[in-house]
């Protein structure tokens, strides 16, 4: 590759798959967002963090609520201050770009160097949200109607854009983006990522404890399958209680810290003893 | 260069525009699929692929270009022989015609490529497929022996052997329909109202700009209630022993209703094949664990939008005579479809959703009641397309 500064080939505390750190290179030498989906609890949102700290740039985060409007991630003006300020004498309120607020995305547009912008959860937003974005992520630039001024990227920020699959993405932004779908990490993976966060973990402690979760997850009846971050806070309570190895397996102890429903829960037990479970919609 | 798996692409039905050509040509250039097959397997997919819905189409129509999984062994000597019968009658020097075998080969090479599926599927999906068999004429071995072992290898040999895993079956739009897609329709399920009691936490745009004109200019703020839904809605499962088939079906629309908190009320009850003098307060219709039906619909308002969701088959007699109950020791004075035409003039916006396949509707075994409360409520299956429908029907106002 040209450029070989910028390619991302994981970081100490994060575990990447090759298909994902491809994806990522994809991304970064198209100079096109990533857009990536998953399960909850595969890392989507540390993956901007592990770019920003793996080619040592600055992480520029842009949380996405139900209310986000695309405008406020490039500038708002703020007219109530300027309003506020006429009214009682404070400042110049004939210099206009003083009440300019760059939002996320104008801050990494105008960053010195080059960003990584995370744009979290875009599907919470609306619906048009993607919609009023297909411009300024194409050309990297907006227009400032109330000074009249085009900011321009100095340098294209690294887009990264997670997803939960709440709402269904616009094709014309699709059409935009590499897109990546984090698969849930198999065994092996799985046992790398542990050992990212708990070196020292015991082997025996450590198979037990997967080979009860990787069951759990199979189990039909679950309707919150527990992810990564779940199992991390398992293994954690396991080897803190210095609970016994041989009843991990046998009892599941501390099984609320991996299932966050009661029904979850007592269904399990519930196949745990009898093999089956009759619960039908409660 | 690969125009050709372009096409075939958008063939197989992926959405792929030029421009995600182009940007993957660029990518190429650039050298970014790293001399391999399967470099050039992930670039393709994270550029051309948008959904991991359609992976798996995807890496069955990479599968098909590059290994060629149709090679010519695999074809029937009948196939054959008809395939050159067919080229002796064309002339070779009138272009369209040519034009016209290559696509009936493609059509044969499909209607294979159908069966080699089949195949698989049969091999993967356990029970289903056995016994369906009949249709082998045109020969579906090569490939499913190859499924076994590509299966069986280690991952990361080639990219075709990747292609040829689908690991994203499970994700095909076609084939899941979970909760979060109930409650993205159940979303649509909405009516915004401001007359509503609670707080005043919105800015009134007009009202400030006028408060503070009043004013003199000086900024006077006004507020206003949110908006807020007002649908209400009830809900009435079948909890059947005929609707067992159908229980983790009902049990995602179950779940999606209950997470969905932006409706202004949610009542479910549960009723066994038909309605009467009770409705359950519980799915496993236990006798006691009840109200009255007359308490329901004298305490629920005709705002209530009603939802039944049941297979609507039973015996006759449980919805046209007295006494049908089919509850051992529960008799009703009222038949079962006076009940529902009682629900029906009280509740003008309901609908009826039914697991069973529409196409069934005529003769599945209980269609007689079917069709008889099909008369009565709007039906639509359970499927988030049905679902969809019936959501529509009951926001239109009449």
């Amino acid at each position: 590759m040209s450029n070989k500064m910028n390619q991302f080939m994981g970081s100490s505390d994060y575990v990447v798959s090759d298909e994902l750190m491809h994806a990522v290179n994809v991304a970064i030498a198209l100079q096109k967002p990533l857009l990536i989906k998953g399960e909850p609890g595969t890392g989507k949102t540390m993956l901007a963090e592990s770019i920003s700290k793996a080619l040592s740039k600055n992480l520029i985060i842009w949380n996405i609520k139900s209310t986000t409007k695309a405008q406020e991630g490039l500038y708002v003006y703020d007219t109530v201050q300027r309003l506020y300020d006429s009214q009682f004498g404070e400042g110049d309120v004939s210099d206009i770009k003083k009440y300019i607020k760059l939002g996320r995305l104008g801050e990494s547009f105008t960053s010195e160097d080059q960003a990584v912008l995370l744009i979290d959860e875009i599907d919470k937003a609306d619906l048009e949200f993607p919609n009023d974005l297909l411009w300024e992520l194409d050309k990297m630039e907006f227009y400032i109607n109330e000074t009249k001024e085009t900011v321009r990227t100095k340098h294209r920020p690294i887009v990264i854009i997670t997803s939960n699959a709440e709402k269904e993405l616009p094709d014309a932004f699709l059409r935009r983006c590499i897109f990546h779908y984090i698969e849930f990490p198999d065994a092996s993976k799985m046992e790398e990522i542990v050992r990212v966060h708990y070196g020292d973990i015991e082997e025996k402690l450590l198979g037990q404890a997967m080979e009860a979760f990787y069951w759990i997850r199979d189990l039909k009846e679950i309707q919150k399958k527990p992810s990564t971050s779940e199992l991390l806070d398992w293994l954690q309570a396991l080897m803190i209680s210095g609970i016994s190895i041989d009843r991990i397996k046998s009892e599941i102890p501390f099984a609320g810290v991996l299932l966050k429903k009661n029904q979850d829960i007592d269904a399990m037990y519930e196949i745990k003893q009898k093999g089956y479970s009759l619960k039908r919609w409660l | 260069m690969f125009l050709s798996f372009f096409y075939l692409l958008r063939a197989r039905g992926l959405n792929v525009s030029l421009n995600e050509w182009l940007a993957l040509i660029e990518a190429l250039d650039k050298g970014l699929c790293k001399a391999s097959l399967l470099g050039f397997y992930h670039l393709c997919r994270s550029i051309l692929v948008k959904s991991e819905t359609d992976y798996d189409k995807f890496d069955l129509a990479f599968a098909e270009y590059f290994q060629g999984i149709v090679t010519p062994e695999d074809i029937p000597e009948e196939i054959w022989k008809w395939l050159s019968q067919d080229v002796k009658t064309r002339d070779i020097n009138d272009r369209t015609m040519l034009d016209d075998f290559v696509l009936e080969l493609e059509e044969l090479q499909k209607r294979l490529r159908e069966r080699i599926e089949e195949q698989k599927e049969k091999h993967d999906g356990g029970n289903y497929w056995i016994g369906t068999g009949g249709t082998s004429t045109m020969g579906y071995n090569g490939y499913h022996e190859r499924g076994i072992r590509v299966g069986g290898e280690g991952r990361h040999k080639n990219a075709v052997q990747v292609a040829g895993e689908r690991n994203f079956k499970d994700f095909r739009q076609d084939n899941i329909l979970d909760i979060r897609q109930f409650q993205m329709a159940f979303r649509k399920l909405r009516q915004y109202s401001s007359r509503l009691d609670g707080a005043k936490t919105e800015l009134d745009i007009d009202g400030t700009i006028d408060e503070t004109c009043e004013n003199a200019g000086s900024l006077r703020l006004v507020w206003e209630r949110p908006r807020k839904n007002t649908v209400k809605l009830l809900l009435l499962f079948d909890s059947d022993g005929s609707m067992m088939p159908y229980s983790n079906l009902c049990s995602q629309l179950f779940q999606a209703v209950s997470k969905s908190n932006h409706f202004k009320d949610l009542k479910v009850y549960y009723f066994h094949n038909c309605i009467y003098e009770h409705l359950y307060t519980t799915p496993h219709c236990r006798r006691g664990e009840w109200i009255n039906t007359e308490w329901v619909l004298s305490n629920l308002s005709s705002e209530y939008k009603v939802i039944f969701v049941g297979d609507a088959s039973m015996a006759p007699s449980e919805l046209m005579s007295k006494g049908g109950n089919c509850y051992v020791g529960l008799y009703n004075e009222i038949p079962g479809i006076d009940w529902l035409k009682r629900f029906k003039s009280k509740y003008p916006k309901h609908i009826w959703l039914n697991p069973i396949p529409e196409r069934e509707w005529d003769y599945t075994y209980g269609y007689r009641t079917l069709q008889a409360i099909k008369e009565l409520f709007p039906m639509y299956e359970l499927t988030l397309d049905g679902l969809e429908a019936g959501i529509k029907k009951l926001l239109v106002s009449r």
